[in-house]
């Protein structure tokens, strides 16, 4: 969640330091919409619901915007029951300012029986952190995306904590092959140079072989390169860093 | 016997397979076994092929190995992280196992138990290394056995790929950590094979050309279609469906021991994998002429 939060503070400060650029292309965290069934399932035995959305990832990936927030409220209120208000915090998995949000909104959180979030996982935890309400998830968090083109979202990273592009010519393998094939293909590479796994995704090998040509880079020394088995201890699960700041104003 | 002693003893070495079945009994795989037993030298036990689960590989390998049968423990990354790979190699050299192929995998979307978690903590080459270093006496974290393994390293490749440049890199990377043996993906056309051979020459590890009988026309168009790296030429394929259904085995013979013969002198064995029609391989191995 705080590599989230890093990431989110990183695109801010570019977003401070270009105030022109309107719209960031940009490392998502990629969700998707739970079926309205299964949301009214979990929300069962509860009267009143307050909906909270994010102005980022969720947005972006059109599950948790202000025009989400609006229609599933529109949806809950058919379905019976009663919305007692709604917040779409710029960031919400910024657990600081989303909590200062919620409390402006203490009226209306609190004649509310749960908490709907449709924000990442992250964001959905972040209103647990200053709630004493049940919280839902309306969204199943998928993965880091990258932004190819408006709406069009791939895993390119996996936030594995140890970083290996220098030695594939900035393609991963670790993310990008299902097998995570980090010294060449398995047998599954189709001879449209795709992967067997799935049809609609290049083989990352062939993609790999294709990029340092591109680049002019040495072949022969990545083909003769021996890689260790990634070490897991360096993402051991739950993991935080604590960042000292730069400098003082 | 390892089968690194089989290639110094004889010019071509054959190895058969069994594919162990859904569910806890042997009966019918180690029968199979048995009729390919005086005409192969080791016979490989699979790992859940085709990601689908079933019965052990080294249960069954060391259920051949007390009949007298020599088996090649197969050995997947997919579904062990490093300490039970590790720990199941240090098992199979206590089971008096020999030979073990290391292999990536199939991954499990493709079997019946697409929910599982991938594990692939190593890949083959890693695998290879780790078993290299087993050998040798320490296991990946540089701890000292108390007794080292013993065991002959097999890998595998795929002659047939269209990214035969790819598949060459990782197999330079396999033989220099540890593999001691390759057995292909099924080839058919013996041309494409040569020009692999071309491809491996000087790498020093024994080759054994994979085989894949085709049982019938649909399953070689299914193959042609689904199962990347393998091609069945439409020749063969014009010659199975042009075979009435109670032929087909003896047809299959044929041809399998016709490729085995036009690929004899390029390499160093075959592995012949039949798909449950384990009583061809004795008229196989005698129709190629490496057996009376």
């Amino acid at each position: 969640m705080l590599l989230w939060a890093m990431h989110f503070r990183w695109s801010r400060l570019q977003r401070s330091s270009i105030p022109w650029m309107e719209v960031i292309a940009t490392t998502m965290i990629i969700s998707e919409s739970k079926p309205l069934e299964e949301v009214l399932e979990m929300l069962a035995g509860y009267d009143s619901v307050f909906v909270v959305g994010c102005g980022e990832c969720a947005t972006e990936c059109q599950t948790g915007g202000e025009y989400e927030v609006n229609e599933i409220g529109k949806m809950l209120t058919e379905a019976g029951k009663t919305v007692t208000g709604s917040l779409v915090p710029d960031v919400t998995c910024q657990v600081l300012d989303t909590g200062r949000l919620l409390r402006k909104s203490k009226e209306a959180v609190s004649r509310a029986d749960v908490i709907l979030v449709i924000a990442c996982g992250g964001g959905a935890q972040a209103v647990a952190a200053s709630v004493d309400k049940p919280v839902v998830s309306g969204v199943d968090t998928l993965f880091l995306g990258d932004t190819v083109r408006h709406g069009q979202f791939y895993e390119w990273c996996s936030a594995c904590g140890s970083c290996v592009l220098h030695e594939y010519g900035g393609i991963c393998p670790v993310t990008r092959c299902p097998k995570g094939q980090v010294h060449g293909p398995c047998g599954g590479t189709t001879d449209e140079g795709k992967c067997e796994v799935n049809s609609e995704n290049d083989c990352v090998w062939v993609l790999i072989w294709e990029r340092l040509d591109e680049i002019g880079a040495n072949k022969d020394a990545v083909a003769s390169a021996a890689h260790e088995p990634r070490d897991y201890s360096v993402h051991q699960r739950p993991a935080s860093r604590i960042f000292e700041p730069r400098r003082t104003k | 016997m390892k089968l690194t002693q089989a290639f110094q003893e004889q010019d071509f070495v054959v190895t058969g397979e069994v594919g162990p079945p859904k569910g806890a009994t042997v009966e019918e795989i180690m029968e199979g076994a048995r009729v390919m037993k005086d005409y192969v030298t080791a016979v490989n036990v699979t790992d859940n092929q085709s990601a689908v689960m079933r019965l052990g590989s080294l249960a069954v390998a060391r259920l051949l190995k007390e009949e007298g049968i020599e088996p090649v423990y197969q050995m997947t990354c997919r579904d062990r992280n490093r300490i039970m790979l590790q720990s199941d190699l240090l098992s199979a050299e206590v089971l008096d196992i020999d030979n073990v192929l290391i292999i990536t995998g199939d991954h499990m979307a493709m079997g019946d138990h697409p929910q599982a978690k991938p594990v692939f903590d190593l890949d083959s080459v890693q695998l290879l290394e780790a078993a290299k270093g087993l050998n040798e006496g320490h296991d990946m974290a540089g701890n000292e056995l108390e007794t080292p393994t013993d065991l002959c390293l097999g890998a595998v490749v795929t002659p047939a790929s269209s990214y035969l440049d790819l598949q060459i890199m990782k197999l330079e990377k396999k033989i220099a950590a540890g593999a001691e043996f390759i057995q292909t993906q099924a080839v058919y056309d013996p041309a494409t094979f040569e020009q692999f051979m071309k491809r491996v020459e000087g790498f020093g590890v024994p080759i054994m050309a994979g085989i894949v009988p085709v049982k019938s026309a649909g399953m070689a168009k299914y193959m042609n279609a689904n199962v990347a790296g393998v091609r069945v030429p439409d020749e063969i394929i014009k010659r199975m469906a042009d075979t009435p259904k109670a032929e087909r085995k003896q047809v299959a013979t044929e041809i399998t021991a016709e490729f085995i013969r036009e690929i004899k002198d390029m390499c160093e064995g075959a592995h012949i994998m039949p798909q449950g029609w384990d009583d061809m391989i004795p008229e196989v191995v005698k129709q190629a002429g490496l057996a009376s």
